[in-house]
């Protein structure tokens, strides 16, 4: 066998076969984060039929009570139902980092592989917008966009967006850098193959695994984020429920009636673990030489 | 060694020029003018235009620009637009504050995470090593300010251990001290859990090198070839994370600054957010930034030291 | 030969499943310089391992490895320890990764002296001394330097210089001139002939080249398959070698073809399943000579007071 015919068997045949998930699920770290992560996925499609009361339904009366047989994790300080506001929260929390993290590996991965494969003075270019984005703290650029355009759910997607971008690219264009040069790519050039042939044929199904690990280990920042911004009155707007503005509610109510901030935090600590262990569990097995870094 | 640093800092300030030209581009592509959005529907023409005038946007288009880095250049970061204060001033009120409280979140967390890390490396492979591999990561998912709400409401409501909002009193040390305890607690978690598992893994990786089998072949005791031969190789890496991990530590400051009322950049900011008090949501983010590339380069000029082949590659 | 400072006996080493070195018996008296040879995964990395105890701990180690009459396999960790850099001592194959890269030459030299009573700057001095020794031009500017500030050559010296230091009964070279280019092989074989003469502990020397061990070598040990398959004095092997696999070896080495050859000779054929060694000789399906004989496991045929082989076909 010569070497040649060795290099040109693209890598990413390993990485997407049935082995990797059988790994992924027999490393309890990853399957305990699959079984979670598949919990709040059937629960946010589910919730109008799981959900025991009208989310948004007021009901004054009965203000700000603790766990009971009817609410069991309580009310808030509308008499709203706290358990199907959470259930609805997990709803928007999901279809928000989901459709966020989507967009923006997309548009990372058109810009990136344009970095990686296109001419110098581009790649040159769109190296400085991406390590100047990356320089402002991602906090204060989301809320300079939002000071901007004003606070709700489109803007706040736009933020995640934006911000996100520059990792996603980067990490695109270093891939397409390295196999540019592999042998297998080389060889397809050499025998004279078109610029979208390789780029959709060799380099897209190689760079691919790498950025669903990241997007995957993203989607929990992205939770925190939104829950945060909400709970700080930036992000999701009221009435619509959100983790992060009804712990907004409970830090209001917290001498009262401390059920609901405690009620509160239960979802979102389990999904951002829930989805950082499937994250973990998806690098060990997948790309285990993949760093990731604090955002 | 010099060579390398201006290499860096000129870097730094290439990058900080850009990100000053998007910003203003940025307020450019607002659909209608800043001073509505600041002043909201409700204001008088005349309110308006004296604001215009204030911020200087009747000027032309290079003129603004030039004012804009002029004034920047001089430290001069335009003003509040409701109070009129100047927003350095501002800025470098509350600044302390949020410094000295990601200083303790990072001091604490930097000592129980290496120390995590190397027991990790100590006991590899068994079960003590799998549960803190499991804690590290379920303290890096954790949001922090949902940890700081569950403190608050355990450490300074319940228990009534510890203040629940505010920074302490200027001057008084005490005060001070148990005021950053829980905030600093709520930002640290997530960074015992990452430094714990850097520092293992690097570890792991230093103590497999052949320069550490030739200490042990002389005989060198395991504390000290983990202390003097592993350590100083594998914090590099540590050091490279603690810097960019500086804009993640403000991400948690702003939001556990809110919920503990704390004076400091991320309150400050997020009050003029709301508002949409542009000069302070600008200047803060160009402050911040300036800061952030600072201890970046700062943090690659010490990996440079601490590490020969790296100022090297940079010397010739 | 009546107290030989290095005496092996039965010694097998296994990582899991793979047999590394299957019931070595060797021994190295004062001043003497003992050479082992084989072809790389016969089992002498595992074996140099093994003589100064840094086997990963995955391994195995059965038998008896006597060092000045104390048995290194029987010993707790500590013991060994209390050995190394001390009573024996290594130079490693690859100088370059062998020392630290974020310490300077002299930290370390200094800290290999660990055990001697002596202060810092004796240490120092010393190390100084050493290092003229072994030809470094300027051993003071050397001192301050990191390794990779040093050529190869120079790096070598250093290791030799290193593991001299403290004097110690058994010298063990894994690989000592591998890592270099021809010119400064020649000047470490010249540099190790001339230290053998003031060193009065025994040498161990593993290498796959036969040119370093006719040097070099009192005596010799050819590996095959984790074992001595001819052992025997260095005249003995090179002009009257008995073991089909030992005359291979000597009518592969390029130094013994005479003529021009077009094709380099090889021996046909790969190493055996080391998880599976065959029950006979390991070398029969390699050899020549092999008869159905060889499918039982070969005798230790004594040729002379200092020459053996492990075959059947051999005669004395």
């Amino acid at each position: 066998m010569s070497s040649v015919a060795d290099a040109a068997v693209p890598p990413v045949a390993r990485a997407a076969s049935a082995g990797a998930l059988w790994r992924l699920m027999s490393d309890p770290m990853g399957a305990g984060g699959a079984v979670i992560v598949v919990s709040f996925v059937l629960l946010a499609l589910f919730a109008p039929w799981v959900a025991p009361y009208d989310p948004l339904k007021l009901d004054v009366l009965n203000k700000l009570q603790g766990p009971s047989l009817a609410h069991l994790a309580g009310t808030d300080q509308l008499g709203r139902d706290t358990l199907s506001r959470l259930i609805w929260g997990s709803r928007t929390a999901l279809g928000i980092s989901l459709t966020a993290t989507g967009v923006a590996g997309a548009i990372g991965l058109v810009l990136g592989l344009i970095a990686g494969y296109g001419p110098r003075w581009l790649d040159g270019a769109l190296v400085l917008v991406f390590d100047s984005l990356s320089s402002l703290p991602m906090i204060l650029f989301a809320l300079a966009v939002i000071t901007v355009l004003g606070p709700g759910t489109t803007t706040l997607i736009l933020v995640i967006v934006l911000v996100s971008i520059p990792g996603y690219a980067r990490l695109i264009r270093a891939q397409t850098l390295t196999l540019k040069t592999a042998d297998f790519v080389q060889a397809e050039r050499s025998m004279g193959a078109s610029v979208p042939r390789i780029l959709g044929r060799h380099l897209l199904p190689n760079v691919v695994g790498p950025l669903v690990i990241v997007l995957s280990m993203d989607v929990p920042v992205v939770i925190m984020l939104e829950a945060g911004l909400s709970y700080l009155n930036l992000g999701v707007r009221p009435p619509t429920p959100s983790w992060g503005n009804i712990l907004y509610d409970g830090y209001n109510s917290l001498r009262q009636q401390p059920t609901l901030v405690i009620a509160a935090g239960v979802p979102l600590v389990l999904s951002t673990i829930g989805f950082t262990f499937l994250g973990e569990g998806l690098r060990d097995a997948l790309d285990p030489r993949l760093q990731v870094r604090p955002r | 060694m010099l060579t390398y640093a201006i290499k860096r800092i000129a870097l730094a300030v290439v990058i900080l020029f850009t990100v000053m030209l998007a910003m203003f581009a940025m307020v450019f592509l607002v659909p209608g003018d800043p001073a509505s959005l600041a002043l909201g529907p409700r204001a008088t023409p005349a309110l308006k235009a004296e604001l215009i005038q204030r911020m200087g946007l009747d000027q032309p288009v290079p003129v603004q620009v030039w004012n804009f880095f002029s004034n920047a250049a001089h430290g001069n970061f335009g003003y509040d637009v409701w109070s009129k204060r100047p927003v350095l001033d501002q800025i470098l009120e509350v600044f302390p504050n949020t410094l000295f409280l990601g200083a303790v979140a990072l001091g604490w967390a930097l000592v129980l995470g290496v120390a995590l890390g190397c027991l990790a490396v100590v006991w590899r492979g068994t079960f003590i090593d799998t549960v803190l591999g499991i804690l590290s990561v379920s303290m890096i998912a954790v949001p922090s300010f949902v940890i700081a709400l569950y403190s608050l409401l355990i450490f300074a409501v319940w228990l009534n251990w510890l203040p629940a909002v505010g920074a302490g009193t200027p001057g008084d040390w005490g005060s001070q001290i148990r005021a950053v305890i829980l905030p600093a607690f709520a930002i640290g978690v997530t960074w015992v859990g990452y430094l714990a598992r850097l520092v293992r893994a690097s570890m792991l990786e230093v103590m497999g090198a052949p320069h550490i089998r030739t200490a042990r072949a002389f005989g060198l005791s395991e504390t000290r070839i983990v202390t003097h031969y592993a350590l100083r190789l594998a914090i590099i890496p540590t050091i490279a994370i603690l810097a960019v991990g500086f804009g993640a530590i403000l991400s948690s400051a702003v939001f556990v600054e809110t919920v503990f009322s704390r004076p400091g950049i991320g309150t400050l900011v997020t009050a003029a957010v709301s508002k949409r008090n542009y000069p302070v949501v600008m200047g803060t983010t160009l402050f911040m930034t300036a800061f952030y590339l600072f201890v970046v380069t700062a943090a690659d000029l010490l990996i440079a030291r601490l590490d020969p082949r790296v100022r090297d590659v940079f010397r010739g | 030969m009546s107290d030989p400072v290095l005496q092996v006996r039965d010694l097998s080493v296994r990582y899991g499943p793979v047999q590394a070195v299957r019931g070595v018996s060797l021994s190295a008296a004062r001043g003497e310089v003992v050479g082992i040879v084989g072809e790389s995964g016969c089992g002498k990395s595992t074996l140099a391992s093994a003589l100064i105890g840094l086997n990963p701990p995955s391994a195995r180690a059965t038998g008896q490895i006597a060092i000045e009459g104390r048995d290194l396999v029987a010993m707790t960790e500590a013991e060994r320890r209390a050995l190394r850099g001390d009573r024996v001592a290594m130079v490693f194959q690859d100088p370059m990764t062998a020392f630290n890269p974020v310490l300077t030459l002299g930290a370390q030299l200094v800290d290999f002296q660990h055990r001697a009573p002596l202060t810092k700057a004796e240490k120092r001095a010393r190390a100084a001394a050493m290092l003229a020794r072994v030809g470094l031009p300027d051993p003071e500017l050397a001192l301050t330097r990191y390794v990779h500030e040093l050529s190869g050559g120079m790096r070598q010296r250093a290791a030799i210089a290193a593991a001299l230091m403290m004097q110690p009964a058994l010298l063990i070279a894994d690989e000592p001139t591998t890592a270099l280019d021809v010119t400064m092989e020649a000047q470490i074989l010249h540099l190790l002939r001339e230290l053998r003469r003031d060193h009065d502990g025994a040498i161990v020397i593993i290498t796959h080249h036969l040119g370093v061990v006719g040097e070099l070598c009192d005596r010799v040990y050819v590996m095959y398959a984790g074992q001595v398959v001819e052992e025997g004095t260095v005249d003995e092997i090179y002009h009257d070698p008995r073991h089909p696999y030992t005359a291979a070896l000597i009518s592969c080495d390029p130094a013994h073809i005479a003529d021009r050859a077009e094709v380099l000779p090889t021996i046909p054929g790969r190493l055996p399943d080391l998880t599976d060694p065959p029950a006979g000789c390991a070398f029969a399906a390699r050899c020549t000579l092999a008869t159905q004989r060889c499918a039982e496991p070969p005798p230790r045929v004594v040729l002379s007071a200092t020459h053996a082989a492990l075959c059947h076909e051999v005669r004395p």
